[in-house]
């Protein structure tokens, strides 16, 4: 279990950076919704890995439980990684239209870095 | 437990949906109540620091939760000196912006500016680690849509790229945070402090790697070499009075590792100690070098001033790096000086935009030359460090800090050496600017022109009303008189930060009133 966790968090990271570092706008977002996804997993195994237990503690008996926080942490980065996606999508799609160029770096058009 | 405290964070959150549901299509309106909310949150703010001239650690626990199970808003001087900079600043941007017409070149502007209000406060007021998260992401969401305000090729291009970089970075704020959960199982900063204290010495491993983790996070908020590389395209090419107000946003970075590394991992922690101050004295000497280096190496004054921010940052962190009681009270000063004297340069570069776009180069002589030269070398003087005006104290200040540590000299010749090419770097600007256009024998040469046709389109096509100017100078002015009273007040002002300095190194009160005393 712990390490199949693991390894996807790692595969989810590796592949994320990989395709963060392409050149285009695209590839760069579905890398950073992959990454998302790979810290998303990652908060989940921070409250250490439970099965079949339940979120809440139990005064009566010595029953095993689960941490219910970073559920709530995972609840809360998840929103936001959404909403971010939504915002860098329509900002990279104005960018293409705008401009006609779907690169990532600025080099293209002198005038920034003379 | 004074609700003023969660104040700050309550008054744009509920101005913000209020100016975008209610006063959409009335500029008139957002205007009167974007200036009114933020002379309101310039009132809290000086109230809020009041509170805490006593020395008390007040603190407002959310929902009444106690912590470290729910969340608190803590205020210390730190954080009411910080909210009442970034007051101070939004005043000044929110006038500017109205006085130069900009908040009319998009749509939404002042909404957008209260939503970073509330963003930048939380971040300054909040004692829980991840509650820090979530208000970085709110100040950030409504930075990037402040920084595409008017639109743009280009700067949709770099707020692109700003995006992509800042979104990098809150990954990594989680991955921090998830390591530091899973090994103190706490985010409430002053239990951190207590759980960390508690870590047997030889297993924190990962405890260490949540440490660094998390300086890297910052690292990129405040710019520091080599996590700068967001700053100059996006600085450049924002809107003028918006990188204005992001002055304060590099500052969030610097109060984050101050913060962090005074409280939770601070200097007596036996298992970082030291880790953090030996990475970061070097990369802010790095940072303030490339900074001045870039400010001598730019054609475009946008990316001159950006530059002057970076370099600015790096004698900063030079000061927190050093984690002594009176380096920080260094950096606290210049901290105020130098989102003054950056806001001033960007609001100015503004000014010289509008009359003969940002190309450093010979240009025929413009409307208002002498005054926006005159408040161009204010500026410069201020940022380079010369005297008689604040930046000249700041700098002073860092140095005579800096003399207690083991490589002062490395550190003097740093700081000195760079402060010298930031002066030749804005004298050859400003000559260039201002000097070289008033040859009467000069014309224009054509060849240029084509130039500007072809790569400023955007910064050309913007419509440049300018139905205040009275009051876009005034603000300017008004950051000019504050620059002048910061030096006045030295005095006064270094004997605050100097308290505040020494609250932040005894935590111990910061601990006791969020952990024990918020049950009172």
């Amino acid at each position: 279990m712990e390490f199949l966790l693991a390894s996807a968090v790692g595969m989810l990271t590796a592949a994320g950076v990989y395709l963060l570092l392409r050149r285009r706008t695209f590839p760069v977002i579905v890398g950073i919704s992959l990454l998302s996804y790979a810290v998303n997993v990652f908060l989940f195994a921070t409250g250490r890995l439970a099965l079949n237990a339940p979120p809440v503690l139990n005064k009566y008996a010595d029953v095993p439980y689960t941490d219910p926080l970073p559920q709530a942490l995972v609840l809360t980065a998840i929103v936001i990684s959404f909403g971010m996606t939504a915002v860098v999508v329509m900002i990279a799609l104005s960018a293409y239209l705008s401009s006609q160029n779907d690169r990532i770096d600025m080099s293209e058009n002198t005038g920034d870095d003379v | 437990m004074s609700h003023l405290i969660v104040a700050p964070i309550v008054l744009p959150a509920v101005l913000a949906p209020f100016i975008i549901m209610v006063l959409r299509h009335h500029l008139s309106l957002q205007r009167i109540f974007s200036v009114a909310g933020t002379v309101m949150l310039l009132a809290i703010s000086l109230a809020l620091l009041g509170m805490t001239l006593d020395g008390q650690v007040h603190v407002y626990e959310l929902g009444d939760w106690p912590a470290p199970f729910g969340i608190v808003m803590v205020l210390d001087r730190l954080s009411a000196l910080m909210v009442l900079l970034t007051a101070v600043l939004a005043m000044v941007v929110v006038l500017y912006s109205i006085g130069s017409g900009w908040d009319n070149r998009g749509r939404h502007f002042h909404a957008l500016l209260q939503f970073q209000l509330m963003g930048v406060c939380g971040a300054f007021l909040t004692g829980d680690a991840f509650n820090l998260f979530v208000f970085f992401e709110v100040l950030l969401i409504a930075s990037y849509g402040l920084m595409i305000h008017g639109g743009g090729p280009r700067r949709l291009r770099a707020g692109v790229q700003y995006v992509v970089y800042n979104l990098l970075g809150s990954t990594l704020f989680l991955f921090a945070l998830g390591t530091l959960y899973a090994v103190t199982g706490t985010l409430n900063m002053a239990d951190l402090a207590v759980r960390v204290g508690e870590m047997p010495a030889d297993d924190t491993a990962l405890l260490r790697v949540g440490a660094v983790l998390l300086l890297l996070v910052f690292c990129v908020k405040a710019a520091v070499l080599p996590l700068h590389f967001w700053l100059p395209t996006s600085y450049a090419n924002a809107p003028l009075p918006v990188s204005a107000l992001f002055a304060i946003m590099t500052k969030v970075g610097a109060y984050s590792i101050l913060r962090i590394y005074t409280l939770v991992f601070g200097p007596e922690v036996e298992a970082t100690a030291g880790l953090v101050g030996d990475w970061l004295l070097p990369a802010a000497m790095l940072t303030l070098i490339v900074g001045s280096i870039g400010i001598l190496g730019t054609r475009i004054i946008n990316r001159m001033i950006a530059f002057g921010a970076i370099a600015s940052m790096g004698t900063l962190l030079i000061s927190i790096a050093l984690f002594t009681p009176i380096g920080t009270s260094a950096a606290l000063y210049y901290t105020i000086h130098s989102t003054i004297a950056t806001a001033l340069l960007f609001l100015v570069a503004d000014q010289v935009r509008e009359r003969r776009g940002i190309r450093i180069r010979s240009h025929s002589p413009m409307p208002q030359a002498g005054l926006l030269a005159g408040l161009f070398f204010v500026g410069a003087i201020a940022m380079a460090g010369m005297p008689p005006l604040s930046g000249f104290v700041g700098k002073l200040l860092v140095m005579d800090a800096a003399r207690q540590s083991t490589d002062f000299g490395v550190i003097w010749a740093v700081i000195l050496i760079s402060s010298f090419i930031t002066i030749v770097g804005f004298a050859r600007s400003g000559s260039i600017i201002f000097w070289r256009s008033h040859d009467p024998d000069f014309i224009d040469a054509p060849e240029p022109e084509v130039e500007i046709e072809g790569t400023e389109d955007e910064h050309a096509k913007e419509p440049a009303p300018e139905p205040y100017p009275g009051l876009a100078f005034s603000s300017v002015f008004g950051l000019v008189a504050l620059l002048v009273l910061l030096t006045i007040f030295a005095g006064p002002v270094l004997e605050f930060t100097g308290e505040t300095a020494a609250q932040l190194f005894d935590p111990s009160a910061y601990i006791d009133a969020v952990l024990h005393g918020g049950q009172k």
